[in-house]
């Protein structure tokens, strides 16, 4: 991509960014939490891309990260009188560093072990978490009594998605990104030209650990009272991953093109059918990878170079 | 004394299940995650037949495997093949079978809840049997027993036939085994099929002893991936091994500490595999 391209692509973002920002303005109660969703959808699965589009290996660890920041800053709050905003910059760094350690017990492996080691993960910690308030803490709910509204949730969430864009776009520039893609192409050569492949891995799990365990710490306020139950459900993990491939993971913009739409189903099928939303989230699995494996952004750029192809 | 025999008992029906996994992922190269599905269908089946008809589970397992060995002949061939054709190496295929087969078990969950959303709770042989003084409940025994029945007869088919050789040549490398003149997509398909069909075995079997729900596949395929790791792939020996030294932790931890623990359990030997042994117990380092 040219240099023109890339600053272009950037003021795109940007200015989708804002147009973003405005949706407060002439949303509704209804679709300002529609809108919240989505906005905490399209932070997890863009930052999930990151790591899981170049290299290949599908995280399941999101629910793991987002569980544990709503889970602290419900605990802070509660059992130890913190304020919002201390919990709030603490709980991504325990993100960060748990990322960091799984990162590095699995990702030196290969990519099935660092899946599987994903799938349990939020279920782990949250029997791990619910036995410990048990025996030790007592109480079993935690509040989180804020302030903030929806509409404040939303504008830090569409901060934060802009500063994931901007590290993305770093990113991909930057030698870390071009290791990332040779891995995902061949790690073998990767591993013979030089690159430190697992740490590469690291660096990007970790970064997309720390954004999940802060957007589960600054949605926080919108449930108000935090259940392991609740902030440690699996199936998160799984709608991210379903987001992100159905937009396509080869472009940084991908995963918000699977996002909105996916979003809305979901909100339609648990409205009027919720009996069904398991049933959904297995077909949507099997459509991306026997119809779309390249996502809805791979498809049109598969559609658009064939009938450039065939008109010249 | 009593620990270790109930964890003994349940390494027996986990290595059962971790046998169908093994044919799946060692032979066939899928990695099912749709596994602990199959396993729940093994124990819905035999609950459902019980309450209605009260007929055992022991008859529904005779019923019930080879209804799944088809149904899991079929997916392979409509639903995994395509991806094995598609696949341009292994590890695309890995992507591409863990993505797929997750589809199939949310879509199998999502069936099987609204068939029977609640517990399957019923009671077959839940009999007080004494061995050396101690009292364990018959259906366990009776489990055990069967899963190493099972076990056995595959485990002969696999070491004394000569399609079970064909199959093990399979698991070793398929290539080579296509060289030598095995037919390995129908090795694979037969693989992938009888996997599935000892998995579902397994399900009825555990069903007589544990309440299952349609939603707790996941843990069981869990449960069986760490043993196959920590066995080593392909390793039928490592396997049984590991099934019955997780079974032996699980039983400990939930007897001493808190049943609640288990899988936070199952996740430390996890780690401990994965930090200093993840070619498995009995694997070498890859030069």
């Amino acid at each position: 991509m040219s240099r023109d391209a890339n600053i272009s692509s950037l003021v795109w973002a940007g200015v989708l960014l804002l147009l973003a920002a405005c949706v407060p303005l002439v949303a509704n109660g209804y679709w300002m939490s529609i809108a919240l969703t989505i906005a905490m959808f399209t932070v997890l699965s863009t930052s999930w891309a990151l790591f899981s589009g170049p290299t290949h290996y599908i995280s399941l660890a999101t629910a793991a990260f987002f569980g544990v920041g709503g889970y602290l800053v419900g605990t802070g709050m509660s059992d130890y009188n913190l304020g919002f905003w201390t919990m709030v910059a603490i709980a991504p760094l325990v993100g960060a560093v748990l990322a960091f350690l799984i990162g590095i017990a699995t990702l030196r492996l290969s990519g099935v072990y660092f899946v599987i080691f994903t799938l349990g993960l939020a279920e782990m910690i949250r029997t791990l978490v619910s036995w410990i308030q048990n025996n030790f803490t007592g109480s079993r709910g935690l509040y989180v009594l804020t302030d903030l509204t929806e509409t404040d949730i939303y504008l830090y969430l569409i901060i934060l998605a802009a500063v994931v864009y901007l590290v993305g776009w770093w990113v991909n520039r930057s030698r870390l990104g071009f290791a990332l893609r040779i891995i995902g192409n061949d790690e073998t050569v990767a591993r013979h030209v030089g690159i430190n492949t697992a740490m590469s891995k690291v660096i990007l799990f970790t970064f997309s650990g720390f954004v999940a365990a802060l957007v589960g710490a600054l949605i926080a306020p919108r449930y108000t009272y935090i259940e392991p139950n609740g902030v440690f459900s699996p199936e998160l993990s799984f709608i991210v991953v379903i987001m992100a491939l159905l937009g396509g993971t080869g472009r940084l913009w991908g995963p918000i093109v699977g996002v909105i739409p996916f979003a809305l189903l979901q909100e339609f099928i648990n409205a009027n059918y919720s009996n069904y939303s398991t049933l959904v989230l297995g077909i949507a699995f099997l459509v991306i990878v026997y119809f779309l494996p390249h996502g809805v952004v791979g498809r049109i750029e598969q559609v658009v170079s064939r009938r450039r192809r065939s008109t010249w | 004394m009593d620990i270790i025999i109930t964890g003994l008992l349940l390494g027996g029906t986990y290595a059962l299940i971790a046998f169908g996994l093994n044919l799946q992922y060692g032979v066939a190269r899928i990695m099912n995650l749709a596994n602990g599905e199959f396993l729940v269908i093994g124990a819905l089946a035999a609950f459902w037949i019980f309450v209605a008809d009260a007929i055992s589970p022991i008859m529904t397992m005779l019923i019930v495997a080879p209804l799944a060995f088809f149904g899991n002949w079929v997916i392979y061939k409509v639903l995994l093949r395509p991806l094995v054709r598609r696949a341009k190496n292994q590890g695309q295929l890995e992507v591409d079978s863990i993505l797929a087969t997750f589809g199939m078990s949310f879509a199998l969950v999502g069936i099987m809840v609204s068939i029977h959303g609640e517990y399957f709770t019923y009671s077959y042989l839940a009999e007080p049997f004494e061995i050396i003084g101690e009292t364990f409940a018959l259906n366990r025994i009776v489990a055990f027993c069967f899963a190493v029945l099972i076990g056995g007869v595959l485990w002969f088919w696999l070491y004394f036939t000569r399609p079970g050789m064909a199959m093990r040549a399979v698991s070793v490398s398929t290539e080579a085994s296509g060289l030598v003149g095995i037919n390995v997509p129908k090795m694979s398909a037969l693989a992938f099929a009888l996997g599935g069909a000892v998995t579902t075995m397994g399900g009825t079997l555990i069903s007589t002893f544990i309440t299952l729900d349609a939603s707790v596949g996941v843990i069981f395929t869990m449960k069986a991936l760490i043993i196959i790791i920590m066995g080593g792939v392909g390793d039928i020996r490592g396997a049984i091994i590991a099934a019955l030294i997780l079974g032996l932790i699980e039983t400990t931890v939930a007897r001493l500490i808190d049943p609640g623990l288990t899988l936070a359990a199952a996740y430390a030997i996890f780690v401990l595999v994965l930090l200093f042994r993840p070619q498995g117990l009995f694997g070498r380092k890859p030069s």
